[in-house]
Order: structure tokens, then C-alpha cells, then sequence
């Protein structure tokens, strides 16, 4: 069953800007689907529309089989977690747990046995009659959470959640969030700009940019099989190296080197190679300038020229240190061409 | 009013002795918080000094340094003695009288102010910020320029000697609504979010978040107006002709004025309101200026 279904959404400002250019997107029961995109690329818009915080211009959005465009956020049967928390500051964590379920006049009995279930679900439960302000930033994203998990939604909207955390407390509540996702088995939209938590948390990503959306996939499929030049260097740490180059009849020129290559495609392109994907080698291959060397511990990045342009290669770090002029070399099956002017994938 | 002026000036000092810690530095800020302390309350001692002293010889000899025998009569009397032309007023009602124009003016202009920025800063309607500027520029038109026309409107509504017609036509605030207004707008936008996810609506959204979340904005709005409307002479000496209606800082005037003439002027007695009268203002600032500094603690992120 699909519990979400956003279909050919538009988003047009009053001033004009077109901020959502005609978006599709369902998301399964269970499903955790994650927006990323630079900031600009309609992705907060998006999640904010199927809130209810921001008008459709044009499309559907349709929660549980019933179009929601009209009704009002508290409506929807949807819970959002915000950035900077957006906890009530002047009620204890039980109030704002239980404050969206008050106003639902829901039983008083209800309302504890959902907000200790919560807080027991998310360690919270010593914290309950604290203020936010007496709280650290992890605790507080948990409570934003409870406040989600309490209201039993069909979907969780998470809007850049982590952003606020430093990077450690970061790692610790993503993990977090997916398994309380998977234990809770409901759908959820992750809005984000950091493809580590895309890849790490989706089922499955939409890449967006400028408003439309680029790609659709498994975080496997983004990363091995990018649609395009934008989802290639976006997503992967260190991104795709991509390199202009020219297919002929004899192979493909990059940089004044031929590699061979088997394409129908003819003419300019712009190759893209994983930078795990590439080897160097002491002998054959195609010539390589060793630049910058990079160590992270447990591989390091091998900044290199080839021809004209630059390539990163990554390497483990119990290899030795390469130096000097080498040879790359790299399995054709890994290469991705995409097309040069549009950056389509070819 | 003194009691604030030396309070504001105490934490700055030591702020500045935080910062240098020299012992110089820190005998200079005493001298200057001394001088400060002394000019402030100097006048008010001796004022209350004189107060406890008998009128006659108040007449003879000027303002007296240290305590006469009188002090318990003088402020009976001050308190409990029929007074003003019809002898239908004692002090004691004069400060309930200053009490409820002081609170309901507070009270007046932080609720209409509220609404009022509420208004302007939530709800999306035409000329919202030309409505903020017409009431802005209300601060162009004090009580003063148009009272002729107010006093008019008052006694056309049959509110002369009332305490609606003392306080109604003095709670439109454009301070107020300037204050709370960009109160309102440092709010973050993701607070009425969630709360309209929750189920709020925009009269529980007001209640139950933006109240509680100005506690310090109208503390801070109470002492200052609070103190304004406990000052107010003009208004209330215009339209109240019947004297159980008269303020404390109406009725200090009335004293010198009743007794001039065939008797000494009662100079303790008229001493003793002006204490009097000054009292509850400083017992508000002090109160309120507690919670104010304990809200702004409790809020820090």
C-alpha cells in the first residue's frame, strides 16, 4: 500500500519564484524516503506542502488514499520534527508531549499511557517534567521525536533534524532515527542536505535540484547508477570525478590519453568514475601524475592529474604511498558517461 | 522612580569590577554609586524625616533632619482623616483609588496592546503594517493634545467620575503594541508550526504558547505602566469631581490647598502622602524587577 502519494506538485510563490516545478513521489507503508538537495532546491518546500505549513499551486498530495491539499496541518494525520526542535519552551517535556494530543481532547488516560510509552521508547522518561531549556540538544531532538511519535501519524516528516548537532551526537541520533523508524514501521520523509544521512538512512532517496527532482532510487542505485553529472558529484564523499572526454571509433580520449572503451555513443561526454573504483598501478594503465596525498586513517585520498584533468583516488591506507608518475587503471564496467551539454546519463 | 535609577546602576558597576579588579577602580565605582545613592535618596529621607515632625514647627524652621515624635499620628491622620471639601475621602481610599488605576491601566494596556501586536504580527490581512504605523503615530497625539475632545467623549458616554471613565480612555498603547510586537516577530516562526500541527488554533496558539512565553515582556510593560498610571494627575483631576474617586497624588495637592488660608499648612501631612504615594510604585519595581531578571535566566538558551 502506498501511504503517500505527491503527484505533479507545483509550488509558485506570490513573488513569482517557482520553488517546486512538478514533483511525483510515493512513499510506501513503512517506508523511510529521504529529500536531499542543495539548500534552494525545494526539498523544505516540498516536506512543508505535505505538511499543510505551505499551499499546493497545482497537484495533489494524497495521504492514506484521501487528497489532503485543503486540510488544515492538524488534520492530516502527519507529525513533523523541525530543525531547531521548536519545543515549547515554557512546558515541561511531558506537556509538550502531551500538549497535540490535549487539543485533540483526547482521554487523559490515553494521553499518559501514549507519553510514557514514548519517553520508555526514547530514554526520555527521567527527563519528563523538565523544561527544554534544562535539556542538551540530543535530548531535545528526542523529545521533538516523542512529540512526533506520540500523535501515532501516518507519516513522520523529519525537516533537517541533525543539523543542529554536532557532528558525533549527529552520527549517534541518525542511527537512532532508523531504527526507531523500522521498530514504529511507519513511513517517513527525511529532508536533508547531507547526502552521509541520505545514504545511511534511506529506503530510498529523491535527489532534488532546482525544484525537480533528478533521481529515484535505492541509495545503491543513486550511488552506482547516477542519472546525472548533478546526482553524481552530490552524492558519494568524495563525490564522482568527472572528467570531460571525447568517444571515437578507437576508444575514449581523456585528456589527451585514449582508454579504451566500448560505447555506442559518439562525440564529447563527460565520464564519471567512482574515485574507489580507480586503481593505481606501477606499471600500465593509463599515466598518471601522483598530486596532494590525503590520509584518513583507514584509506587515503590520492589527488592526481590525467592529461589536464583531476582525478581523486581512494586507496587503503596499508598500500604504500604512491608517488611520483603512475598508472590508473580502472574497470570499463565502472565508468559512467553521461552526456556532455545536458549531463544526462547516456 | 529613584529606586529604579540606583538599581540600573548598581549592576553596571559591577559589571565594571568584574571586568578591572584594580582597587582603585573599585573605590571610585563606590564613590560614584555613593554620590548617586546619596543625591537620589537624600531628598526622600529628608522628606520623610520632616514628615514626622509637627507642622508649626515645620513652618518655622524648614525641612528637619532626624525624627520627630509624630510619625505614627501624622500618618493615622494621613490615612484614616475625613478629608477634601466634603470630607468624604481619607488617604486609605485615595490609595485604593491610586491602586486601581495604576493596576487597571497596566492591566488595560497590556491586554489591548497584545491583541493589538497579535494582530499585526499573525494574521496576514491587508494593511497590517499601516495599521502598526497609524497606531505608532498615535504617540504624536498624547492625552494632553486631545483632551478636550477624550473628556468630551467620556462625559458623553456618562462615564465622568467612574473608574471606566479614569481608566478606559488612557489603555490604548502604541508603546505597548511596539514593544510586544517585536516581542511577537523574535518568536520563531517554527513555534506556531508546531503548535498549528498540534491542533492549536489561532486562540490557543495566543493562550497557551505567546502568553506564557511574554511573562517577561509584561512584567516589564506592568512596572513601567504601572508606574505611569499611578503618576497620572491630569486626567484624573478632570474627571473626577467627586472626591471618593481621588488619587493619592490628586490628594496631596488637596491638602495644601484646603488648609491655606486661616490655618499653617498641614506640611507633615502633605509630607507623609508623598511618601506615601511613592511606596507602592517602588514596591512594584522592586517585585516585578525580581521576576524579570529570573524570566530573562530561565529563558537563556
Amino acid at each position: 500500500m502506498t501511504t503517500l502519494r505527491i503527484k505533479n506538485v507545483r509550488k509558485v510563490y506570490p513573488n513569482g519564484a517557482e520553488a517546486v516545478k512538478g514533483v511525483s513521489v510515493d512513499v510506501e507503508d513503512g517506508e523511510l524516503v529521504v529529500f536531499v538537495g542543495p539548500s534552494g532546491c525545494g526539498k523544505s518546500t516540498l516536506l512543508r506542502m505535505v505538511a499543510g505549513l505551505e499551499s499546493i499551486t497545482e497537484g495533489d498530495i494524497e495521504l492514506a488514499g484521501r487528497v489532503v491539499n485543503d486540510l488544515e496541518p492538524a488534520d492530516r494525520n502527519i507529525a513533523m520534527v523541525f530543525q531547531n526542535y521548536a519545543l515549547y519552551p515554557h512546558m515541561t517535556v511531558r506537556k509538550n508531549l502531551a500538549y497535540g494530543l490535549k487539543n485533540r481532547k483526547t482521554p487523559q488516560s490515553e494521553i499518559d499511557a501514549r507519553v510514557n510509552e514514548a519517553a520508555d521508547l526514547l530514554q526520555i522518561a527521567e527527563f519528563l517534567d523538565r523544561k527544554p531549556s534544562q535539556l542538551s540538544g540530543g535530548q531535545r531532538q528526542r523529545v521533538a521525536m516523542g512529540r512526533a511519535i506520540v500523535r501515532h501519524p501516518a507519516i513522520f516528516l523529519f525537516d533537517e533534524p541533525l543539523s543542529n548537532l554536532d557532528a558525533k551526537l549527529r552520527n549517534q541520533m541518525r542511527l537512532e532515527i532508523k531504527k526507531l523508524q523500522r521498530r514504529l514501521k511507519t513511513a517517513a520523509i527525511y529532508v536533508t542536505h547531507d547526502q552521509v544521512e541520505a545514504m545511511t538512512l534511506a529506503d530510498r532517496i529523491v535527489v532534488l535540484n532546482g525544484g525537480q527532482i533528478e533521481q529515484i532510487g535505492t541509495p545503491a542505485e543513486v550511488y552506482a547508477n547516477p542519472a546525472s553529472t548533478f546526482v553524481a558529484s552530490f552524492i558519494g564523499a568524495p563525490p564522482m570525478n568527472l572528467v570531460p572526454a571525447n568517444v571515437t571509433d578507437t576508444g575514449m580520449e581523456v585528456g589527451g590519453v585514449t582508454l579504451d572503451h566500448a560505447s555506442s555513443h559518439r562525440g564529447p561526454v563527460t565520464f564519471g568514475l567512482r574515485p574507489e573504483r580507480a586503481h593505481l598501478v606501477a606499471n600500465g594503465g593509463a599515466p598518471v601524475e601522483i598530486g596532494v596525498v590525503e590520509e584518513l586513517g583507514a584509506v587515503r585520498l590520492v589527488h592526481c592529474r590525467l592529461g589536464d584533468s583531476d582525478l581523486t583516488v581512494t586507496q587503503n591506507a596499508d598500500e604504500p604511498v604512491p608517488t611520483g608518475s603512475m598508472g590508473l587503471e580502472f574497470s570499463a564496467a565502472d565508468a559512467v558517461l553521461f552526456h556532455r551539454d545536458s549531463g544526462r546519463r547516456l | 522612580m529613584t529606586t529604579t535609577d540606583t538599581e540600573q546602576t548598581a549592576p553596571k558597576a559591577q559589571a565594571a569590577l568584574s571586568r578591572k579588579s584594580f582597587g582603585g577602580v573599585r573605590v571610585y565605582d563606590h564613590v560614584i554609586l555613593w554620590l548617586g545613592v546619596f543625591f537620589m535618596m537624600g531628598p526622600l529621607v529628608v522628606a520623610f524625616m520632616t514628615s514626622t515632625f509637627d507642622h508649626v514647627l515645620i513652618h518655622k524652621q524648614g525641612m528637619q533632619v532626624g525624627f520627630g515624635g509624630e510619625f505614627l499620628s501624622t500618618y493615622e491622620t494621613v490615612l484614616t482623616q475625613q478629608g477634601g471639601f466634603t470630607g468624604a475621602v481619607t488617604g486609605w481610599l485615595m490609595t485604593q483609588n491610586s491602586f486601581i488605576l495604576g493596576i487597571g491601566f497596566a492591566l488595560g494596556k497590556i491586554v489591548v496592546s497584545m491583541l493589538a501586536a497579535y494582530a499585526i504580527v499573525y494574521f496576514r490581512f491587508r494593511a497590517a503594517t499601516l495599521c502598526f504605523w497609524v497606531i505608532f503615530l498615535t504617540l504624536l497625539l498624547p492625552l494632553e493634545v486631545r483632551i478636550l475632545p477624550s473628556y468630551e467623549v467620556v462625559q458623553q458616554l456618562g462615564l465622568l467620575n467612574s473608574y471606566t471613565g479614569l481608566i478606559l480612555p488612557l489603555i490604548a498603547s502604541a508603546t505597548g503594541t511596539f514593544f510586544f510586537r517585536q516581542f511577537f516577530k523574535s518568536v520563531p516562526n517554527e513555534l506556531l508550526e508546531a503548535s498549528r500541527i498540534d491542533g492549536a488554533g489561532p486562540f490557543r496558539f495566543f493562550v497557551d504558547i505567546l502568553v506564557p512565553l511574554s511573562t517577561t515582556m509584561i512584567a516589564a510593560i506592568f512596572i513601567i505602566m504601572f508606574v505611569v498610571g499611578w503618576n497620572q494627575y491630569l486626567w484624573p483631576t478632570l474627571m473626577t469631581t467627586d472626591e471618593t474617586y481621588f488619587t493619592l497624588v490628586r490628594g496631596i495637592k488637596q491638602i495644601m490647598q484646603i488648609m491655606i488660608g486661616a490655618d499653617i499648612p498641614k506640611y507633615n501631612e502633605a509630607l507623609a502622602m508623598a511618601i506615601l504615594a511613592m511606596l507602592p510604585p517602588a514596591a512594584v519595581i522592586i517585585i516585578f524587577q525580581r521576576m524579570f531578571i529570573k524570566g530573562l535566566v530561565e529563558q537563556e538558551k
